[in-house]
């Protein structure tokens, strides 16, 4: 089991600027964990305060249950992968592998086998000769990984390895990536802006806004139980309706809105009486639906996507609507400059107080 | 050539061509080709010049072969410039990679512009400067005997005079490309080598020495021609026994009235220096053209 990473009331300033306020969270050993938020959020200064870049102003971190202050990035049992990859461009991909390796006074000839080891462990035989400048993206992401693993690291810090690359590449990397953390068993902290990113690769996930953690935990439960407006509107698209509680009853919490009454799951910290807001997926959102809940809104335009399409709406008061519409369901899509009603089951939205 | 034309047409184009061949042709070309011609030619009295004697030979280069004391300061001038070179470069790559990677902006700010301020003075006056700081009974000899470093004065003047005065001299040549080199190296490069637990040590020599090299190259290029040419630091600096060759060269044509063994001695130094220069950019497998950015 390789070692847990612990952050106790982590805080951050840079001069005035305060980075990162009294974050606490426990990755698992062996766990692939996530920290998601906007740049700016302060998500990359906690990758640098684990790995050892950065001593934080306030609170500790534990790997493995033991204290690093003090210790430096070489002292730690961790290894990062950088955004630029950081790859030596003047070293052979064999010598980048074994950097580590050599820095610790291993011997040439065990360095070049377990960079071959490694080098096959990534899919990329026989490409220890090569300069990484002669490599793809995909490929050099890979030699920047095998260099991490090198130092058998109990953590490894990803900072958006994959934000170079294009959108077919990024997905098999993730793939790829998920599939090396599950095999070497290594605690994995990714850092992204990219939320689908978080939610496909993630244990577990941390979203971060301006410096404070928002909520912790598994991609599912961000999704379907939002613990703040920011997370809401954050991790996914979601339709966010204003009103004031009119009542909270099992669980349940009715809002009054514009559009009459609606209801949803009642987060936490609502009280009746208080304002509110009701956050809805576009694909909560059913087409021609009856029920309770209903919405009209003018259709704007609808966004062909795939595997579904989004129709962009407007409602009476002037606020935006996205609806999700299965691609099987095209032929009975709303057209464009028509009202359309929509409805959702109260068990798909959110009630969480207005902040 | 054909973006030259391209840009500023035919009439214009051409006058900057010409312009510039005019200058290589003049300011290069010219002095280099009578310098070769003087120095194959014998020293002869005006009546004699074109006449039977006045033939080429190598009797001048011959000359400074066989005579052993100009011999020695020549090839004491060749190392001497290379110690210049390696000291200047030891002094200037912390102080490179201070500024490029570690210093805030305004730190650089006012650190080069310390540097440049002595340089806006004539290299003589700031020589002169060394020349006072390091007299026997100079600054540099009252606060040594004053903090008790030395019993008794120390002559400067001589082999370390010379290095002090010409590291200094020649700091910027270095210093720059260096600066340079080390800058655009990504910060994440040094810091990936200390996560992987490299001692400051290796990532100075497996990362960034060999980013920068170009530039150690063209630094190091740049110190020992200038310190192999150099005159004013030696003849103000120097003892007797640290005579510098441009010295030598100096006294055939002012002292010795000799224009053609000076010219003959100027060309073997130019030979020299350029020998080292390619050899050095061969070991350090740098080309030409790096340099010269």
């Amino acid at each position: 089991m390789s070692h847990s990473v612990e952050l106790q009331n982590v805080g951050m300033a840079f001069g005035q600027t305060r980075a990162v306020m009294d974050v606490s969270f426990t990755v698992e050993g062996g766990e692939f964990f996530s920290i998601l938020g906007p740049s700016g959020c302060g998500k990359t200064t906690i990758l640098r305060i684990v790995a050892g870049f950065l001593e934080p102003t306030d609170g500790r971190v534990l790997i493995g249950g033991r204290d690093m202050k003090g210790l430096g990035p070489d002292q730690r049992p961790t290894a990062m992968i950088f955004q630029s990859l950081a790859l030596f461009p003047l070293m052979p991909v064999w010598e980048n592998i074994a950097f580590g390796l050599e820095a610790r006074g291993v011997a040439k000839a065990e360095r070049r086998k377990k960079a071959n080891d490694l080098l096959k462990l990534v899919a990329l035989e026989g490409f220890g000769e090569r300069m990484p400048g002669e490599l793809s993206g995909g490929q050099r992401q890979r030699v920047a990984i095998a260099r991490a693993l090198a130092v058998e690291p109990q953590v490894l810090l990803l900072d958006e390895p994959l934000s170079a690359l294009d959108l077919k590449l990024r997905q098999h990397m993730r793939a790829e990536l998920r599939a090396l953390q599950k095999r070497t068993g290594v605690t994995f902290i990714y850092i992204t802006h990219d939320q689908s990113e978080a939610l496909a690769m993630s244990d577990r996930v941390a979203v971060m806004s301006e410096g404070v953690l928002q909520q912790v935990g598994a991609p599912r439960e961000l999704y379907d139980n939002p613990a703040t407006p920011f997370v809401a509107r954050f991790v996914g698209e979601t339709n966010a309706i204003t009103g004031r509680v009119a009542a909270i009853e099992n669980g349940i919490a009715t809002v009054e809105s514009a559009f009459g009454p609606l209801s949803g799951r009642a987060g936490d910290g609502l009280s009746a009486g208080a304002a509110a807001r009701l956050y809805v997926r576009p694909e909560a959102l059913q087409h021609k639906a009856r029920g309770e809940n209903r919405l009209m809104a003018t259709i704007e335009r609808v966004d062909f996507e795939g595997a579904f399409a989004l129709a962009h709406g407007t409602l009476e008061d002037g606020s935006r609507l996205i609806a999700s519409i299965a691609s099987t369901e095209l032929g009975e899509a709303p057209e464009i400059g028509a009202r359309a009603s929509f409805a959702f089951q109260n068990v798909n939205a959110v009630v969480l107080p207005d902040g | 050539m054909g973006e030259l034309y391209k840009r500023f047409g035919g009439g214009l184009g051409t006058v900057f061509l010409a312009l510039v061949a005019a200058w290589l042709a003049g300011m290069v070309l010219a002095p280099n080709v009578m310098m070769i011609d003087y120095a194959l030619r014998p020293n002869l009295p005006p009546a004699d010049i074109g006449g039977p004697r006045d033939v080429y030979s190598l009797s001048n280069v011959l000359y400074l072969a066989n005579e052993g004391v100009h011999r020695a300061i020549f090839f004491k001038t060749v190392w001497a410039s290379a110690l210049v070179a390696f000291v200047t470069l030891m002094v200037c790559y912390p102080l490179a990679y201070w500024l490029a990677q570690n210093a805030t902006p305004n730190q650089t700010a006012i650190a080069i512009l310390a540097l440049t301020i002595p340089f806006w003075i004539n290299e003589v006056l700031r020589t002169l400067a060394w020349y006072i700081l390091l007299a026997f009974r100079g600054p540099l000899n009252a606060a040594l005997l004053a903090l008790g470093v030395i019993d008794e004065p120390v002559r400067w003047y001589g082999d370390g005079g010379v290095l002090a005065g010409m590291t200094y001299a020649y700091i910027l040549f270095m210093l720059f490309p260096i600066y340079n080199a080390i800058e655009s190296l990504e910060k994440s490069q040094i810091e990936a080598a200390r996560d992987l637990g490299a001692s400051v040590w290796r990532t100075h020599w497996r990362v960034v020495i060999p980013h920068a090299k170009a530039g150690i190259a063209t630094g190091c290029v740049f110190t020992f021609m200038l310190a192999a040419g150099s005159y004013v630091a030696p003849a103000l600096l120097g003892a007797p026994g640290s005579r510098w060759f441009t010295e030598i060269i100096y006294n055939w044509f002012f002292e010795g009235g000799d224009w053609n063994r000076g010219a003959a001695y100027a060309l073997v130094l130019l030979v020299l220096c350029l020998t080292v220069v390619l050899v050095t950019l061969k070991i350090a497998r740098v080309n030409l053209t790096d340099v010269a950015k």
